[in-house]
């Protein structure tokens, strides 16, 4: 009988479908919507076709009062997931729509120390989201401008509101827009490292989470950062929902 | 049966600004404290205290006044009560816990300041709290900056006396403490028109050794696995001791500790046997804060101990008994007073030691560190309480916040993941 994991972030809702051997069976993200619970629900699908629904992330609460068997923190999902899939990986950095983390891994892929940012935005992708409305352009191509970019142009406000505003100016005051983009994307990179040095960056470090799905910005990150042997699954944004489902699968094993 | 409003409306409250206070409390108390799973039967006492905070504790408080008494309130642990209560007045503790105050506190201080004097403040300038508004005299301290120019603050609204806690523990620091206490006397003195005899002042030492050491008989009681009693009922049980009468405060823990006792000897406990054993170390939690507590605690692990001044700091070492002159017994307060180690001392080594000493004694799994946002002293303590910690191998983290309820989402998720981590 399969597992769901599902992970309902402020954003997104993932979900991971798995067999008992562990191998994924489906996989799918969408918005989190008005009613991110009911979202979840009809993305479950037929909930008495699975053996166990693990839920994580912000509304794992609800859910869990809801629907779901089991629960786990976005924390332990993020390394089950991130293990699962590069068994050697021995920190995660995860940049979500609304926090980032760094989590810290034992050789057996137990927790042993970790990290969130703080109450506000920075840092976030719901920082870059706004940063690239204020320079009028997708995602993407901000990525892509920023790579093509010489620099030269810094951001000083850390908070999302002024940096908002910086950026708007920095582009009234004639910067071009790749240097603009390339001080946004380093103000993040900078950030997401300050949390990586305070717990200690112990390499291979595995990026997950909605940033890290932005293409190109995983290779830029890394550059940045000096750090070439980032890793980044195919989808990061499942890995919270994977982690999840592992969590069952466990849990099935331990209570045959 | 007493006109609370009456009463209120005399010690010049703004009534229906307290309206509003009080009618939110009952609901947080059913939520946070009457569903807790079997608690034991003498936290009813407690409940009737914080159901009543605002009445019947009070209307003793008038009584006094009105037969002549004095009530002086303090914000802190190391305001020696015995010399109050020995020159006739009743103490009272008065630190703010609610983030209702914290908008009055913030049109006279600045918002980057910890919670805790803003809302202390915030309850003198709007008036809602009946404590605030029953002292003759309120007693500051200087244990931090933002606390010694808040009292100047504060002054304005009422009169203020203030202490000079020394920062060091050198021999020089207690004689200027022991002085301190001296002029302390002679102020409080002043104020009841009360001479401070040594049978008075000794009959006080007595009675507050006795209350501390029936908090120190009820934590022993948290030292079992399964544990007896929640985190949340002996935090408010401590919360409790710095407003109650205490004489009838002692019967009361005691019987709770009884209670307890007796649980441990037939098994029960609050939580099963096994579940991840919390030491909550930092900032001070006033009533009616009892956010982490509650937030660590329907997350499954329960709160063994707290390294706080509403915990261990507040009651351990007792004051030496066997002074018979004045001059011997202030001596013994000092000496009693400056064990505290709370983190306004440089250096600090104790707490380290209280620290390790706790989670030894209570068979601790992991430690909280609470630090109320921009309490530096804390927070920055923080690197040596890490650092030593995670040298013997015990988990921690740091959990920085106010009395706000915006960031417990968050802080739910920091918590779970710390226990994933223990489990
Ligand atoms: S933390 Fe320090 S200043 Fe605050 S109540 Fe405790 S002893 Fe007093
Ligand atoms: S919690 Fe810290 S900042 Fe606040 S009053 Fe106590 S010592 Fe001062």
């Amino acid at each position: 009988m399969t597992v769901l994991g599902i992970d309902i972030g402020s954003r997104t809702i993932a979900i991971a479908i798995l067999n008992d051997k562990g191998e994924l069976l489906a996989g799918q993200v969408a918005d989190s919507g008005p009613s991110p619970l009911e979202r979840a629900r009809e993305m479950a699908g037929n909930l008495s076709s699975f053996r166990r629904v693990v839920a994580t992330g912000y509304g794992r609460h609800g859910a869990r009062a809801d629907f779901a068997t089991d629960l786990i923190t976005e924390i332990k999902a993020h390394a089950l997931g991130a293990s699962h899939l590069f068994p050697s990986c021995r920190t995660v950095l995860d940049i979500g729509g609304q926090d980032s983390k760094v989590i810290r891994l034992d050789e057996q892929g137990r927790v042993v120390d970790f990290i969130m940012n703080d109450r506000c935005a920075a840092g976030t992708g719901k920082f870059l989201e706004i940063m690239a409305q204020g320079l009028g352009l997708p995602l993407e191509e901000m990525v892509a401008a920023a790579s093509a970019s010489d620099g030269g142009v810094t951001l000083n406000s850390m908070c999302t509101v002024f940096a908002e505003s910086e950026v708007v100016s920095l582009l009234a005051a004639g910067q071009p827009v790749g240097a603009v983009a390339r001080a946004v994307l380093n103000s993040i990179c900078d950030r997401a490292q300050n949390l990586l040095l305070r717990l200690g960056i112990e390499p291979p470090v595995v990026f997950t989470g909605g940033v890290a799905a932005i293409p190109g910005l995983p290779v830029y990150f890394a550059r940045r950062m000096g750090l070439p042997d980032l890793l980044v699954p195919t989808r990061p944004q499942l890995v919270g929902a994977l982690g999840a489902a592992l969590y069952g699968i466990k849990v099935n094993k331990a209570t045959g | 049966m007493t006109d609370y409003r009456k009463l209120w409306s005399d010690l010049g409250m703004d009534l229906e600004k307290h309206d509003r206070l009080t009618s939110a409390l009952p609901l947080i108390y059913e939520e946070v404290y009457l569903q807790q799973p079997d608690r034991p039967q003498a936290m009813e006492y407690f409940d009737l205290v914080v159901a009543e905070i605002h009445s019947l504790r009070i209307a003793e408080l008038v009584e006094h006044r009105r037969r002549g008494g004095k009530v002086c309130g303090a914000f802190c642990v190391f305001v020696p009560v015995e010399i109050i209560r020995a020159a006739g007045a009743v103490a009272v503790g008065l630190c703010g816990g609610s983030q209702f105050w914290v908008p009055d506190g913030e049109r006279v201080l600045p918002r980057n300041l910890c919670p805790l004097i803003k809302a202390s403040v915030g309850a003198r300038l709007s008036g809602t709290c009946p404590y605030f508004q029953s002292c003759d005299l309120l007693i500051g301290e200087t244990t931090c900056d933002g606390k010694k120019k808040a009292w100047e603050v504060l002054g304005e609204y009422a009169p203020v006396y203030v202490m000079d806690l020394p920062q060091m523990k050198r021999p020089r620091d207690l004689a200027a403490w022991r002085g301190e206490i001296e002029l302390f006397l002679a102020r409080i003195e002043e104020l009841t028109g009360c001479r401070v005899t040594p049978e008075r002042l000794a009959e006080e030492i007595r009675l507050q050794n006795r209350l501390r050491q029936a908090l120190e008989r009820l934590y022993h009681t948290r030292k079992a696995d399964p544990v007896p009693i929640s985190g949340k009922d002996a935090l408010l049980v401590t919360q409790v001791s710095f407003y109650d009468d205490p004489r009838r405060f002692i019967d009361k823990t005691e019987a709770l500790a009884a209670e307890a006792e007796a649980r441990i000897a037939s098994g029960q406990g609050v939580f099963p046997s096994g579940a991840p054993r919390i030491l909550v170390t930092g900032t001070p939690m006033a009533i009616p804060n009892w956010k982490l507590h509650h937030i660590i605690e329907t997350a499954g692990a329960a709160v063994v101990c707290e390294e706080t001044c509403t915990g261990t700091r507040f009651f351990e070492h007792q004051v030496d008994e066997t002074g018979r002159t004045l001059e011997e017994q202030l001596q013994a307060l000092a000496e009693r007073y400056l064990k505290i180690n709370c983190s306004c001392f440089t250096p600090n080594p104790g707490r380290l030691e209280d620290i390790f000493r706790l989670v030894e004694a209570y068979q601790v799994d992991g430690v909280i560190y609470y630090n109320l946002q921009f309490c530096h002293g804390y927070a920055v303590e923080y690197y040596a309480v890490e650092k030593a910690l995670k040298a013997r191998g015990i988990p921690v983290i740091k959990v920085e916040t106010d009395y706000s309820e915006e960031d417990t989402g968050q802080l739910r998720t920091r918590v779970e993941a710390f226990l994933e981590m223990l489990r």
